[in-house]
């Protein structure tokens, strides 16, 4: 194959138009540059543009995704049907053992309760706005966003943490009509501060991009996670209810630990967009200029 | 070429499978068929599939030369920007780069066959990755084995789609 364009040859106007082809992809880069510039250091400028691409894609993905689903059934159908027998006899003997942690459960509940209402705390309600499903992703970036199929329409805004069955799944961050940008909570730039199950320490979950947490002590050095050890959400900063699980440590660790999310988002069913814990306040009234 | 019994001659061999302006859709059309790969219905927990606009925007320039025009990168980067996650200007800006690039090379190159496309190719991809992991991430996040394996994953599809983009190439006809 020859390399070089020689067709140009001596038409003037062949000449002008490469020439001019050129000039364009030059400025499309320049131009490219200028978007990128902004996007980092303002990423919503092009959330309107992003989410009316979503509006179209959202739907395409949920439809696949159903029918995925669909036949992704079909293996589970006929294993539970052989299996239903053992199943059975596995449920009813976990039943015999869980009565016992029930009884002590219902007991915690009352007394909970009771002490409440001796301290007078309201509990805010953490109103669930919609139940949609995260239909796609950014599987070649290396950003972690999902795409849920619910928008405006639903009633969906911008900064609403997103939960799934097992826990924290991240945060809205963009809206449109129909579909909503989450940042995941294993995104590099999402933090979460959590508080560690049993003694309360306050934590910092951080995502490493990799699919895991990082968590760090947020107010003591030289604290030891062992591995196990439990986060939820600890409700600081007013944007996540407190005690929704988030990670398990995965290795020990001394004053940072890696940690895996309970919510595996490539297993996810469906997640609940809920209302932010503690919504923003109204923007302070701008300062009149002194006379 | 019909494949019927009564008659195997091709009475029209020079006439354009397909009329001259939908063939010069087909490659912008494809390229963007690759960066909308990325609305399959999976939540990925990490960042493995290869940039399939990137990959088929490579092949097209540099299997058939004059498919796509020199600023051809720039629309078709917003366009996967849009849909991929990347901060909105980062494909368009590589892709672009990647395109003069690639005529710089051609200028240089008196001759070339498939391993130096692919070679070109490799080069093209590794770029556009990592700046892109750079622009797009902050340098602590622990995304780089994941980079490797997703370049590496990338440049060994550059032969199928080589394949691909050749078929279409050859049932399009030939258009400038």
């Amino acid at each position: 194959m020859a390399a070089r364009d020689r067709r140009t040859g001596f038409s003037r106007r062949r000449q002008y138009g490469a020439f001019l082809g050129y000039v364009v992809a030059v400025a499309g880069a320049v131009v490219g540059a200028v978007l990128l510039v902004i996007s980092t250091l303002h990423p919503a400028t092009f959330a309107p543009v992003r989410m009316s691409a979503a509006s179209v894609t959202a739907p395409v993905s949920s439809g696949l995704d159903a029918v995925a689903r669909w036949f992704g059934a079909i293996p589970t159908a006929i294993g539970s049907y052989f299996q239903v027998h053992g199943e059975n006899a596995a449920l009813r003997a976990e039943l015999k053992r869980s009565r016992v942690a029930l009884m002590q459960a219902r007991t915690i509940v009352y007394d909970n309760h009771r002490l409440r209402q001796l301290l007078a705390v309201r509990d805010r309600d953490d109103t669930t706005v919609v139940v949609a499903r995260l239909v796609s992703s950014t599987p070649s970036s290396g950003r972690r966003f999902a795409l849920l199929n619910a928008g405006t329409l639903q009633r969906v805004g911008s900064g609403m943490p997103v939960r799934g069955p097992n826990g924290l799944v991240g945060r809205v961050t963009e809206v449109g009509p129909i579909a909503a940008r989450v940042l995941l909570l294993t995104d590099p730039e999402s933090v979460v501060p959590v508080r560690r199950i049993g003694d309360g320490m306050p934590a910092i979950a951080s995502g490493r991009g990799d699919g895991r947490l990082d968590i760090r002590s947020a107010e003591r050095t030289n604290v030891r996670f062992g591995p196990h050890d439990m986060f939820v959400t600890s409700g600081t900063g007013g944007l996540y209810p407190p005690g929704v699980p988030v990670a398990r440590i995965d290795h020990a660790g001394i004053d940072q630990a890696i940690a895996i999310p309970f919510a595996a988002p490539d297993s996810l069913d469906f997640a609940l967009v809920q209302r932010p814990y503690m919504p923003l306040p109204p923007p302070p009234p701008a300062l009149r200029a002194a006379p | 070429m019909r494949q019927s019994d009564e008659s195997q001659i091709d009475f029209r061999p020079f006439a354009p499978p397909l009329p001259p302006g939908r063939a010069r859709v087909v490659p912008w059309a494809t390229v963007m068929a690759g960066s909308l790969v990325t609305i399959v219905p999976v939540v990925a927990s990490l960042p493995l599939l290869p940039p399939m606009g990137l990959i088929i925007l490579l092949t097209w320039r540099l299997l058939a030369r004059f498919s796509l025009r020199p600023w051809a990168g720039a629309p078709l980067g917003l366009f996967d920007d849009v849909v991929s996650g990347q901060p909105i200007g980062a494909s368009m800006l590589l892709w672009s780069v990647v395109m003069i690039g690639i005529d710089l090379v051609e200028q240089r190159l008196i001759f070339r066959d498939f391993w130096q496309d692919w070679l070109i190719a490799a080069a093209a991809i590794i770029f556009c990755l990592t700046v892109g992991r750079l622009v797009a991430l902050p340098l602590g996040a622990h995304v780089d084995s994941v980079l490797l394996a997703q370049i590496a994953m990338s440049i060994l599809l550059f032969p199928l789609a080589a394949r691909l983009v050749a078929w279409i190439d050859r049932k399009r006809g030939s258009a400038t």
